[in-house]
């Protein structure tokens, strides 16, 4: 009892803070920040006393024990689902700006609505609300299935899941607020930084917690890549977010850096989140996805060493190509771009992984559509992980900088190479998640692969065509020595190639419908009448923990 | 270790290959060696990497980073082409800056190299304003036809871009102020329509109504002359033809005369050199509109060719 009273009164404590907060606060994006807060305080509240066993606590047991032959998959249940709910609103929100782009009216003469503000919303909702979740989900999954234990702290795990929708929400608000710190990436104030920081620590504790309490002598490879995503974020998130607030009461903040020490800073996080969120991070789905799905084994142990180390030595230090030919003294350019060179193969080692697992199993791209999903996205990864080294040598990089093909690189890998593979994990996760037979549908998973793999293409066509018509229109010059263009011509050549992205993004989008319908109905528990396809074997009986016969 | 994995290694049927020996939830690994090509690979980004940074500028030292023995330099490289590109354009910008305006017509070589360079300043300089076709947009004027407010012939458009109109805190600038007829109370609600369809009957858009006669004899003329067809030394625009720089309908021309606008052109002397302010003379001269001299006045302020 004394535990119900100790959380409500937390609950309480938090709602009255807000509430003043929200009272004092010193300006309207504060006050609509805090009264959030209040509302999800209210929330925790509300849960914390009507869903109480009142029997169970007056018979003495404070909390019925969970089944411990079982993994702890409530919260991963519920990952799955803000996966797709986050992932649709991202994809959205992407394909509004695209639209925005082409024809500006639809920014609709809101300050709410224009492309400057959802643009911020289309990147965190997919990297951070889609990608995150997708990452926090798999990663309570493969922890626990790797190590043969049950998550630690369950309650914790609860609080990272939920934390971290929060932190989504008061993000995404924000950004339609214009509450921002103008830094890509990492637009939230200091006090949603703040709460990000607290809600990370503790999914840090979580997942470590659940490798020290292992059942398996050794830590699988899927788990140094999770570790090496959340160690590095944790510390790229707290020294790029380092400010001051300029009232403890208001949304407002200085960076700790200025000059190009901040540009230099914010492109380091910036090149990292790449870098740890969205290639260490789905590098650990990978390494535990592809194999389960493939029912192969992994190519090469020896190459997992090589290219885990040397890929998170190397990857640290390329940010500063995305300053190339700026105020960042030349030395730092040229280190930012032969690290990003030398960067290549490491990365390059985790497509071989993936690709060379199929050895033995290469029937299965024909035959098993989750399985291509996995190809597909591994074969985005190892383009846009070459691309991407090209693109930062410093001749390549004064074409391509500030153009639209950035943007199309980006997006082979966003939506090639991350979303992809998400696709695949949701496919894998959720009949086993909910005890189903199969999917609803392999044949939809088959037309989603289609439909995205077809958008793919058009985007980053598209985008590459773009993006090198500006820049060889930007530095066109004439028989007589001139510049030949000015800036709102390049802007009209562009017009068709944002068309063309855009109905690439529409194809997308439309593929993820697919998927929601497929993971609705598998959800409900219908299953499609159609022809078979191979899906990997599942045995509920070997899916749980290793349990320790408790000395009696 | 090894005695403890030992028992769980086989040989992988489909590959040939022995597996490590751990295995977690069905996944076991392979000890395929590395593949040799990536090992290559890898290490000439290395070689490559080193030998760049011997290159270039690179590793920071106490003070300073190495130069790089190349002797590269990021500011040293802008300096170089931009040194170039002077020199190569010096012969141009030296002619154009010893070539009055006046006679740059004479010189065909000189005239086609300053368009070809005030094309460009103005893909930089105007065209926000006047448009990337210089046709300029409402209240934004249109340079590419013969309809000029302060006079169009090579003297007169390097005169207007080197002082602006209206350009605050700037002697010599081309100034006129349209009285706000209607804001000052200078004419009443009713003077003020009757005056705007005589406006619009000059060129054929109204009726006519002589009340409207009277008022613009008795307050506009003196600008926009007695036919309305304006009136160069205050930059009055012609009100009898076709082309409206703030719109053509009624309300407009109401509007306008009720509260006029003001519009104000940079003066681009001190940003801009004067060879290039003849250059973008020169090339907003031969958009279609530019005029022949008729006669050359000792304050180009003033006395600009009047011909239509």
């Amino acid at each position: 009892m004394e535990r119900v009273l100790a959380r409500t009164g937390i609950w309480f404590a938090i709602l009255l803070l807000a509430f003043v907060a929200a009272a004092f606060a010193r300006d309207g994006g504060y006050a609509i920040h805090m009264g959030i807060i209040a509302i999800a305080a209210l929330i925790g509240l509300w849960v914390t006393i009507s869903r109480q066993d009142y029997g169970a606590i007056a018979r003495g047991i404070l909390r019925m024990p969970a089944d411990p032959s079982r993994y702890d998959d409530e919260v991963i249940r519920w990952g799955v689902i803000a996966t797709v709910f986050w992932g649709m609103a991202g994809f959205l929100a992407g394909l509004y700006i695209a639209l925005q782009l082409a024809y500006p009216v639809l920014n609709l003469g809101f300050e709410y609505t224009t492309f400057g503000r959802l643009r911020p919303l289309h990147t965190s909702a997919v990297i951070f609300a889609f990608g995150g979740n997708a990452l926090i989900a798999s990663s309570f999954y493969v922890v626990q299935r790797t190590c043969r234990a049950r998550l630690a702290f369950p309650g914790l795990a609860r609080f990272v899941f939920w934390g971290y929708q929060l932190f989504i929400v008061l993000a995404a608000t924000g950004y339609l607020l214009g509450i921002t710190q103008s830094r890509e990436y990492a637009e939230p104030e200091w006090y949603v930084d703040l709460w990000l920081t607290i809600v990370w620590v503790a999914y840090i504790a979580v997942f470590v917690g659940t490798i020290v309490k292992r059942a398996e002598p050794h830590i699988y490879v899927a788990n140094w890549f999770y570790l090496a995503f959340m160690l590095t974020i944790a510390m790229l998130h707290i020294v790029n977010n380092l400010a001051i607030p300029v009232s403890l009461l208001g949304t407002k903040s200085y960076s700790a850096f200025s000059g190009v020490q901040d540009a230099l800073t914010q492109w380091w996080y910036g090149h990292n989140a790449v870098g740890f969120f969205l290639t260490a991070g789905f590098l650990a789905m990978m390494y535990y996805f592809v194999p389960k799905q493939a029912e192969r084994p992994v190519y090469s142990y020896r190459l997992s060493i090589i290219h885990f180390w040397s890929l998170i030595f190397l990857y640290i230090w390329a940010g500063p190509h995305h300053l190339h030919y700026t105020a960042l003294p030349d030395w730092a350019q040229t280190l930012g771009m032969v690290f990003s060179v030398m960067l290549w193969m490491p990365s390059w080692g985790g497509m071989i992984n993936g690709l060379m697992t199929l050895n033995g199993a290469w029937d299965k791209i024909r035959t098993d559509p989750i399985i291509r999903m996995f190809v597909i996205s591994l074969a985005f990864y190892g383009m846009s992980t070459f691309e991407g080294p090209m693109m930062s040598v410093k001749s390549v990089n004064s074409l391509s900088h500030y153009t639209d093909w950035t943007i199309g690189h980006v997006h082979s890998g966003a939506l090639g190479w991350n979303g992809m593979i998400t696709f695949g994990v949701i496919y894998y996760l959720t009949p086993r998640l909910w005890n189903r037979e199969r999917l609803f549908s392999l044949r939809m998973v088959n037309w989603h692969f289609w439909l995205a793999t077809i958008g793919i293409v058009f985007y980053a066509a598209s985008m590459w065509v773009a993006g090198v018509t500006q820049g060889l229109m930007w530095r066109e010059y004439g028989a007589d020595g001139y510049l030949v263009n000015s800036f709102a011509e390049t802007v009209a050549a562009l017009h068709p190639m944002y068309l063309l992205r855009a109905f690439g993004g529409l194809l997308y989008l439309s593929g993820a419908v697919v998927m929601v319908v497929n993971v609705w109905r598998t959800i409900a528990g219908h299953l499609r009448d159609e022809a078979p396809m191979s899906d990997a074997a599942y045995d509920p009986a070997k899916d749980r923990p290793i349990v320790a016969v408790p000395a009696e | 270790m090894a005695n403890e994995t030992a028992q769980g290694k086989r040989i992988d049927e489909a590959t040939g290959t022995e597996t490590v020996g751990h295995e977690w939830d069905g996944i076991e690994e392979l000890n395929t060696p590395l593949p040799r090509w990536w090992v290559w690979l890898f290490y000439a980004t290395i070689v490559f990497a080193i030998g760049y940074t011997v290159a270039y500028p690179a590793w920071p030292m106490i003070d300073k980073a190495t130069a790089g023995v190349l002797g590269w330099s990021s500011h040293g490289q802008l300096a170089e082409e931009m040194a170039e590109d002077r020199q190569r354009r010096a012969p141009i910008m030296e002619a154009l800056a010893l070539t009055p305006i006046e006679r740059l017509p004479e010189n065909s070589d000189l005239m086609r190299a300053a368009v070809a360079g005030g094309r460009a300043a103005f893909k930089v300089n105007c065209v926000q304003c006047h448009g990337a076709g210089a046709a300029g947009s409402r209240h934004y004027p249109n340079l590419n036809d013969d309809d000029w407010l302060w006079g169009g012939d090579l003297k007169a458009i390097e005169y207007t871009i080197t002082n602006g109109i209206r350009q605050p805190e700037h002697g010599g600038t081309r100034f006129s102020l349209m009285p706000a007829f209607g804001r000052d109370g200078l004419l009443t609600s009713a003077q003020i329509n009757a005056v705007a369809d005589h406006v619009l009957s000059l060129s054929g858009k109204a009726k006519d109504n002589p009340q409207g006669a009277q008022i613009f004899a008795d307050n506009c003329a003196i600008c926009h002359g007695p036919e309305g067809t304006g009136l160069r030394e205050f930059g009055a625009p012609n009100l009898a033809d076709a082309l409206w720089l703030h719109g053509d309908s009624r309300e407009d021309v109401i509007a306008m005369i009720t509260n006029p606008r003001q519009g104000v052109m940079p003066a681009w002397e001190g940003r801009l050199d004067p060879p290039t302010i003849k250059m973008l003379a020169a090339y907003v001269h031969s958009l279609g509109g530019g005029e022949d001299f008729v006669e050359i006045g000792a304050d180009p302020a003033v006395e600009v060719d009047e011909t239509p």
